[in-house]
């Protein structure tokens, strides 16, 4: 288990010099953004004098490089500064609004990551059959279609036609749990159309990639039922390519939210982001940026740390 | 194996026909087997790759691989017809009276599993045994068929354990049902000479005890006459000759039965000494290591002009990793290397091109060796090239002078793929393509390991006439000593990264040997029936 331990100390070091990159990137980025945070805020009283007086007031005068080193100072310190737009602490504003999306991601994931697990194992159990064909067929229409026309179609259907759940998924702290899951269904259902497919694939793919291995002959040739080969002699050799799908699309369900989240108006990170950047809000765009690819680097080490606990030739060495 | 526990026939297969698809085409591989067995009974099927002889074993278990289908025939197995059984009905046969022993251990075990969990599978859920007994019972399998440790090896996972443990492992699971009837498909064909007398012994004893009915598939004839009862040799899906075994060694019928008994008689005429003149290739106190694992300790060799130094060894010995150091492709931790009196850089890619072309490897899998998308013309104008700036014409005309020089016809070849050749003539264009850069020193890594023997013979002849038109040097990596016998001047034995034996021929092979090469020459199987029998004997009585 040390050689674990070891691998994931490595792999963390490594991801913090890829968050110390993403930071430089980002800061660098957000430096090409046309337009000024002090005109956008101060409108028509935008005189070249009270323009330079704001900028002297927050900062924003000093060079690039001064202001990047204060920026990655300050936030080493986990402070991460406050918006420009209304002076709260910016990692209050973040606590809530990552909150709201992790919550999203979790229902959408708790729906769609068994249901395409499971969809590709049977998919792979009957190969070429109209099931798996059907399944195919409908899955690639769901990712062929932008989120956000998954989204409205979801809205007009469920939400307007039927009924049978909000439009707009408005949710605060005081709700309760089930409440707040009723509000987020059409986000979790759109999200999940969007990643079914990829997953859904790869786990029929991975599995049948197996069935040609002498070890599947094997288990066939012991007499052993079609059901019991794929899942206990196909699937946990299977699972390292699974994981790393499932996982990237955790990913995407935290991060890619940003359309989905701004048709639904929820609450979440992704809303926060488009808003600040409507604002010029530069150090709360920074740290939404920050936090998405934070939340890459994460899950992609648990990635990794997964497969290896799939793999007994890693974890039970000779 | 004697008459006595032979019993009433437990499968007969009356006129089997079996189809396999090649583009799209559907093509018969096996015209009209019979194939009858006796309870107890070892039958022994023989034959080059593409006799079918795997393709009938599977049949025998009502099964045809992907691509194939049993287009023909009746399979009765007591009293049911697995051609026209069900799904079902086959699978509930399967594993509990018909199993299987796979060629390779390490590809046949599922990674994900220990072995005692493989073991049990079959009589749980074929609702034989439950659990806690299948788990003593496997234990006490594991201990007849000899295998270390049997209480606790089989909660290791199949990587935890060598080739030839993993095949006992193997064997013991096809027994776990106590099946009337196991096909053993080339069981040892993957396995060392010392290894695979170990599992041969346990594979026969295991038989005997339980009376099991076998189908033992091979491609040696040495091998199938220690284990059956009964030879039939195939060829292209035909019956050549069925019969006794004792009769079919004595006494062959038919001329390809004499071509497989007589394979092993190719010897080159043995060279002269090597002169005082200077090596062509000097290894001087080489270790080198595979990160921080050994795997060479202090080899010193030497290769002179126009002879043949054969390396043999078990796998594991550090022949393979020799001719890595030699070729550049693994710097040594210690040592040198002289080509031609000169120190070789150690790393190839201080190499030149002209220290690159004199030094050239042919490889055990043709199939890999060789780019699968290129023309013949392309795999050996490209050193062509490459090393002498051939081009055009040039090069088209040299490659055709390789081409006859390989023995196989320009025009023909010329332009076909790799796909469109067989297994011994991808290996010719593999050694076309070595001489095609014109080197002094050619490293034959198994060459012949992949081929059918009478294919392997052909390649060796081929391989010594090059030597004797071009005055090439080999170094033979093999582990495989009837090779060694029939091409080498030299003899360079290997053990766990050290050499433990070295010189002319005559000399390793005549006695006294070193202990390890005296093991090693006794296990190389005889076409004597009674060969294992009595190497067991003796090595019992040295023991005892």
């Amino acid at each position: 288990m040390s050689q674990i331990g070891k691998m994931v100390a490595q792999r963390l070091a490594l991801g913090l010099l890829t968050l110390f990159i993403v930071s430089l990137i980002i800061f660098g980025c957000v430096e090409l953004l046309p337009g000024n945070f002090a005109q956008e805020m101060l409108g028509r009283g935008a005189t070249p004098e009270t323009v330079a007086a704001f900028n002297r007031e927050l900062g924003l005068d000093l060079p690039p490089h001064e202001r990047y080193v204060n920026w990655l100072f300050d936030m080493l310190q986990g402070d991460f500064g406050r918006s420009l737009a209304n002076q709260r602490e910016i990692s209050e504003l973040l606590g809530i609004r990552l909150q709201n999306t992790l919550f999203l991601a979790a229902v959408a994931a708790v729906i769609a990551i068994p249901l395409a697990v499971s969809l590709g194992i049977l998919a792979a159990l009957y190969r070429d059959s109209i099931f798996d064909r059907g399944v195919n067929a409908m899955t690639l229409t769901a990712i062929s279609f932008p989120e956000f026309f998954v989204a409205y179609v979801l809205i007009i259907v469920l939400g307007v036609t039927l009924n049978l759940f909000p439009a707009i998924s408005n949710i605060s702290e005081e709700l309760g749990f089930w409440e707040k899951v009723y509000r987020t269904a059409l986000p979790a259902l759109t999200m999940t159309l969007v990643i079914l497919a990829y997953v859904m694939r790869m786990t029929r793919a991975a599995i049948i990639n197996l069935l040609a291995s002498p070890y599947i002959e094997m288990a066939r040739l012991k007499g052993l039922r079609p059901g019991r080969i794929i899942l206990k002699h196909a699937l946990p050799n299977a699972l390292a390519p699974i994981i790393n799908v499932v996982v990237l699309n955790l990913a995407y369900l935290v991060v890619g939210v940003v359309l989905v989240e701004v048709v639904f108006v929820y609450p979440g990170l992704g809303q926060l982001l488009v808003d600040s950047v409507a604002k010029r809000d530069i150090p709360v765009v920074q740290a939404c940026s920050l936090v998405f690819a934070a939340t890459y680097v994460l899950l992609n080490l648990l990635a990794d740390v997964l497969s290896i606990m799939s793999n007994p030739r890693l974890l039970h060495p000779r | 194996m004697n008459d006595a526990t032979i019993g009433e026939v437990i499968l007969d297969m009356r006129g089997l026909r079996i189809e396999g698809r090649s583009d799209e085409i559907w093509h018969e591989i096996v015209h009209g087997i019979d194939v009858t067995l006796h309870r107890g009974e070892v039958l022994g099927l023989i034959g080059e790759s593409g006799a079918g002889k795997s393709t009938i074993g599977l049949a025998a278990m009502g099964f045809a691989r992907d691509g194939c289908r049993i287009s023909g025939g009746s399979i009765m197995f007591d009293g049911v017809d697995l051609a026209k059984a069900s799904d079902d009905g086959l699978r509930q046969l399967r594993g509990s009276r018909i199993a299987y022993v796979a060629q390779s251990a390490a590809a046949a075990f599922n990674p994900a599993h220990k072995l005692i969990d493989q073991y049990c599978e079959a009589p749980v859920q074929h609702g034989i045994m439950p659990r806690a007994e299948a788990e003593s019972d496997a234990i006490d399998l594991y201990r007849r068929l000899q295998l270390p440790g049997p209480d606790t090896i089989g909660f290791r996972y199949p990587h935890q354990v060598s080739g030839g443990q993993l095949q006992r492992a193997m064997t013991a699971m096809a027994m776990a049902c106590r099946p009337d009837l196991i096909v053993f498909d080339e069981p040892t064909t993957a396995l060392d000479v010392t290894t695979q007398i170990e599992v041969l012994s346990a594979i026969r004893e295991i038989v005997r005890q339980f009376n099991t009915a076998a189908i033992y598939i091979t491609h040696d004839l040495a091998v199938v006459s220690q284990m059956a009862d009964r030879i039939m040799v195939l060829r292209h899906g035909n019956l050549v000759e069925e019969g006794e075994t004792r009769g079919m060694i004595e006494d062959p019928q038919k001329d390809y039965t004499r071509d497989l008994l007589a394979v092993r008689t190719f010897r080159k005429d043995t060279a002269d000494s090597p002169g005082a003149d200077m090596p062509l290739l000097r290894v001087e106190g080489v270790s080198a290591a595979y990160g921080k694992v050994p795997v060479l300790y202090d080899v010193s060799m030497d290769i002179h002009r126009k002879r043949t130094v054969a390396v043999v060894g078990e796998s594991g010995s550090g022949k393979s990793t020799m001719a890595r150091v030699i070729t550049g492709l693994l710097p040594p931790s210690q040592g040198q290397v002289f080509y031609d009196g000169l120190p070789l850089p150690l790393d190839h890619r201080k190499r030149n091109k002209d220290e690159k072309r004199r030094l050239q490897m042919i490889y055990q899998m043709p199939d890999t060796a060789i780019n699968p998308r290129q023309r013949v013309s392309a795999i050996i104008g490209r050193p062509l090239e490459f090393y002498l700036g051939l081009r055009g014409a040039d090069r088209t005309a040299r490659v055709r002078e390789l081409l006859e020089m390989i023995e196989l016809d320009p025009d023909e070849f010329i332009d076909r793929y790799p796909g469109e050749l067989s297994g011994g003539q991808k290996q010719r264009v593999c050694i076309a393509r070595a001489l095609a850069a014109e080197p002094e020193l050619i490293i034959c890594d198994e060459v012949t390991s992949a081929l059918d023997q009478l294919v392997a013979e052909e390649i060796l002849k081929l391989l010594q006439r090059l030597q004797d038109e071009l005055g090439l040097a080999y170094m033979f990596i093999t582990h495989d000593l009837a090779t060694v016998r029939a091409i080498a001047d030299e003899i360079v034995v290997m053990l766990q990264g050290k050499i433990v034996e070295q010189g002319p021929k005559q000399q390793v092979l005549s006695p006294p040997h070193h202990e390890y090469t005296e093991l090693l020459l006794s296990s190389v199987p005889e076409m004597d029936p009674d060969w294992l029998d009595n190497l067991l004997d003796d090595r019992q009585g040295e023991n005892a």
